[in-house]
């Protein structure tokens, strides 16, 4: 299993509020153009698919090509209007899925 | 490996630039016009109006492996008016595809950042879907130092 995604979401916001995420998956992401030193094509394998849900809906998503970097970071925002829990699902080309949740309080 | 004098480097150097410019490379390369077909085909038909979306890039990237890339589009992000789908696409990798970004009323702002890869001094071009069909449409050139798409 690789490293545990790394991700920022404030504890606590007041309702009505826009607040930011910041999430950082460490992957490779490999293109799928480079080389090996014997001239083979090192075969391309990305997260292809970032999904964000709060309390089970929709919040943003992200349909991910070779040419984002090494490390998909994604940074985006949620109007929060109440308590509840973030998920985050990353999907990589060979099917293995990670996911992570983080609690928001909103007062 | 052979060493290369350098005005054979510089020969090769100028004979692959030449090479790149008519096109002619063992992988297939986006150009402007397979960007232009790829926002064609995301805007379904409807023709894309410039505006409404700010493309924050650094002018010049040193280090094509990792370039930080925000998008933003101007939308009141309500239930009944929001922006949908954001397309990126980069005119001078490999491949045109960066990332498409769905958004929802829940996002609160029609904005995100990510890092790209990108191969060559191209333009960034960035088409929005909104909720109520319209398609806006934005560009801007990046200056790559170093490429990034290993090879």
């Amino acid at each position: 299993m690789a490293d545990a995604p790394k991700i920022r979401v404030p504890k606590t916001a007041k309702k009505g509020e826009i607040v930011e995420i910041k999430t950082l998956m460490p992957h490779i992401m490999e293109s799928g153009q480079r080389k090996d030193k014997d001239g083979k094509t090192i075969p391309r394998k990305i997260i292809n698919k970032f999904v964000a849900e709060f309390n089970g809906k929709p919040l943003f998503s992200a349909d991910m090509d070779p040419a984002i970097a090494a490390n998909p970071y994604l940074q985006f925002s949620a109007k929060v209007n109440e308590s509840g829990t973030f998920k985050f699902t990353w999907t990589d080309d060979d099917g293995t899925v990670t996911t992570s949740e983080q609690k928001i309080e909103v007062a | 490996m052979q060493q290369l004098s350098r005005r054979s480097a510089l020969a090769l150097g100028a004979a692959g630039a030449a090479l790149s410019l008519i096109g002619i490379s063992s992988t297939a390369q986006a150009t402007p016009e397979s960007a232009a077909a790829d926002v064609a085909k995301f805007a379904g038909g409807k023709t894309p109006v410039a505006g409404k979306i700010s493309i924050e890039l650094p002018e010049i990237a040193e280090n094509g492996n990792t370039v930080p890339l925000t998008i933003s589009v101007d939308a009141p992000m309500t239930d009944d008016d929001y922006v949908t789908d954001v397309l990126v696409l980069a005119d001078g990798n490999p491949n045109p595809g960066v990332a498409t970004f769905h958004f929802t009323p829940l996002s609160g702002k029609a904005e995100a950042s990510t890092r790209i890869r990108l191969a060559a001094t191209q333009n960034i071009v960035v088409t929005a879907k909104t909720s109520k069909g319209a398609v806006y449409t934005a560009s801007k050139l990046v200056k790559v130092t170093i490429g990034g798409c290993g090879g």
